[in-house]
């Protein structure tokens, strides 16, 4: 039997697909690797792409959450259970979870890598409070499985047609008011992530942020996904927010397929 | 302590490892990180004229001694890649330039631009073993290799280097044909093509087909080819494919190459790279008794 090369795609079976919202459906397959809250997989659709996919299920059964956007997120919504599809990983950096009370604030499809934090972290004593955030009520992702774990979940809608109407940040803002947070963990849009920073600075819990951008490798070698010398697939996807703030990409650019700067 | 300084073709460096041309090199931050993490001077990515997304991802794959990867040169263009150049001559070391294109006058014109970013040296990409009309297609070729070669030098004044495939008949006659053109220095050598199959899927792996592979498993054909330029040409060279260990670069050296260029090795050791292979080489030669890196070079062909 050949050894089993770790950036090789392996071939799995989809073994369930779920849609969520109308924009958002999961896919999952049975995988026994290890894998830590906030890390990501390699998904190959075969013929077409492969992507960065953040994981939302990290047991013996894993999956993703998938939000057709581009060419690779919707060949991967059309796919069905028995489809197959490669994955290489979990690759990077996930949460570091530390004791005390944690603050999660998730927008839009963010609250997909945060999930299986809260599920491991509403385990244990003081439970954290989790701020679901999206643009409208039938974007809202994961709500009820948040509300199962026993965390304190706050929904906010930018449109109030679920939950209190505006921003995850104002929740945020309200709840580093009313508790004292040991560490606050962030997924979503840049311009939330940036403001989630530094209203934490006030209680000077560390932050961890989990960024995205454009992949090609996937293991910190073509240098597609490089921000400010550090490459968000392996020092990432999960940073700091002291290393990311001073980033002067960090809220602003992205990058395209040739390595262009494109405004976010 | 053993003394690793080199000169390339006027370019003095502290040891004789460069970053090696398409890892790390998208952005001038990365580069500028790898001059900080110990590279003597480093190769960016290779520039076009015009931006270019590259082809369709998986762009990598692993193979038992090595990767293959099939980026097909992706790439801001030279126009945009100049904000890049700012960044990675931040360290103050020397940043190699290396350039892609389809006809002399696109290599000339490329070599003038990256002439006025600031580059100690340009390398030309005529090795690149995937791209239709580009790279290899066009350094397979003697004739073509010296006309784009004798092009870049009479467009700049800083040194010239040319990188070589491995696919070819005789690297030495491409090698020679480089040199006829006014080479200041080969590199050799690139990716060799490659491709991996899946065997649930029974199709390849990477979205182009084929790759070019690197890393250990390569090494001793960049040795013998080397070893065969150094016979050929009289213009010094440097040696690339699989250095991952002091002792690889010694027998680097020994087959006739001046300096190393280093890059799959940067996926394994990172920021470590760098000063763990200068460490490792400087170890050797004081376990040897030589007194340096230089005069290692060449030292297998001294029974000829």
């Amino acid at each position: 039997m050949a050894r089993r090369l770790t950036h090789r795609p392996r071939i799995v079976t989809i073994t369930g697909k779920r849609a969520e919202t109308p924009l958002v459906s999961t896919l999952r397959w049975r995988d026994a690797t290890k894998a830590r809250p906030g890390q990501y997989v390699m998904v190959w659709v075969p013929g077409v792409d492969e992507v960065p996919m953040s994981l939302c299920d990290i047991g013996g059964v894993k999956g993703i959450a998938v939000h057709a956007k581009g060419e690779a997120t919707s060949a991967l919504a059309r796919l069905r259970a028995g489809d197959r599809i490669g994955i290489r990983g979990p690759y990077g950096h996930g949460f570091r979870h530390k004791p005390g009370k944690c603050l999660v604030v998730a927008g839009g499809t963010g609250i997909a890598c945060l999930a299986p934090l809260v599920e491991k972290l509403a385990r244990r004593w003081p439970r954290p409070s989790v701020v679901v955030g999206a643009r409208t009520r039938s974007e809202l992702l994961f709500v009820e499985r948040m509300r199962r774990t026993g965390a304190e979940v706050v929904v906010t809608t930018d449109d109030g047609t679920a939950g209190r109407k505006g921003l995850a940040t104002d929740a945020a803002y309200e709840l580093l008011n009313r508790n004292r947070y040991s560490q606050v963990c962030s997924c979503g849009p840049e311009a939330m992530m940036r403001v989630v920073a530094s209203l934490a600075q006030c209680q000077s819990a560390p932050v961890q942020l989990s960024l995205e951008r454009y992949m090609k490798c996937g293991i910190g070698i073509c240098d597609s996904c490089a921000m400010g010398g550090l490459h968000i697939c392996v020092e990432g996807p999960v940073m700091d927010s002291r290393r990311v703030a001073g980033l002067p990409d960090f809220g602003a650019f992205r990058r395209d397929a040739c390595g262009r700067k494109e405004r976010m | 302590m053993a003394d690793l300084t080199v000169d390339v073709a006027g370019l003095r460096l502290e040891n004789p490892f460069i970053l090696a041309s398409g890892v790390w090199g998208e952005t001038g931050a990365t580069l500028a990180r790898a001059l900080r993490a110990g590279a003597a001077a480093v190769v960016t990515k290779s520039v076009g004229l015009r931006p270019r997304p590259g082809y369709p991802n998986p762009t990598i794959v692993e193979v038992p001694s090595g990767l293959i990867n099939s980026m097909g040169l992706p790439n801001p263009g030279i126009e945009e890649y100049g904000a890049e150049m700012e960044e990675a001559l931040r360290p103050g070391r020397p940043v190699i330039g290396s350039i892609f294109g389809a006809t002399a006058g696109e290599f000339a014109a490329l070599a003038r631009r990256m002439e006025r970013w600031g580059v100690s040296a340009l390398e030309l990409n005529l090795s690149c073993p995937h791209a239709k009309g580009l790279g290899a297609q066009l350094g397979q070729d003697p004739g073509t290799t010296k006309r784009i070669t004798a092009a870049v030098k009479a467009a700049v004044d800083i040194p010239v280097f040319v990188k070589l495939t491995p696919t070819v008949a005789s690297i030495a006659a491409i090698g020679r044909a480089a040199a006829a053109g006014g080479a200041d220095a080969l590199v050799a050598i690139n990716t060799l093509k490659a491709m991996a199959i899946d065997l649930d899927l029974c199709i390849p792996v990477l979205g182009h087909g084929t790759g070019g592979y690197s890393g250990p498993g390569i090494k001793p054909v960049g040795v013998a080819c080397v070893y065969e330029l150094f016979k050929a040409v009289r213009v010094p060279l440097i040696g690339a494919g699989g250095v991952s260990t002091g002792e690889d670069a010694a027998e680097y050296l020994m087959a006739g190459a001046t300096a190393l260029e280093v890059g799959t090795l940067v996926l394994r050791k990172r920021d470590r790279t760098f000063r763990q292979l200068s460490r490792e080489l400087a170890r050797f030669l004081a376990s040897r008794g030589h007194r340096s890196a230089r005069s290692l070079t060449g030292r297998a062909h001294r029974g000829d």
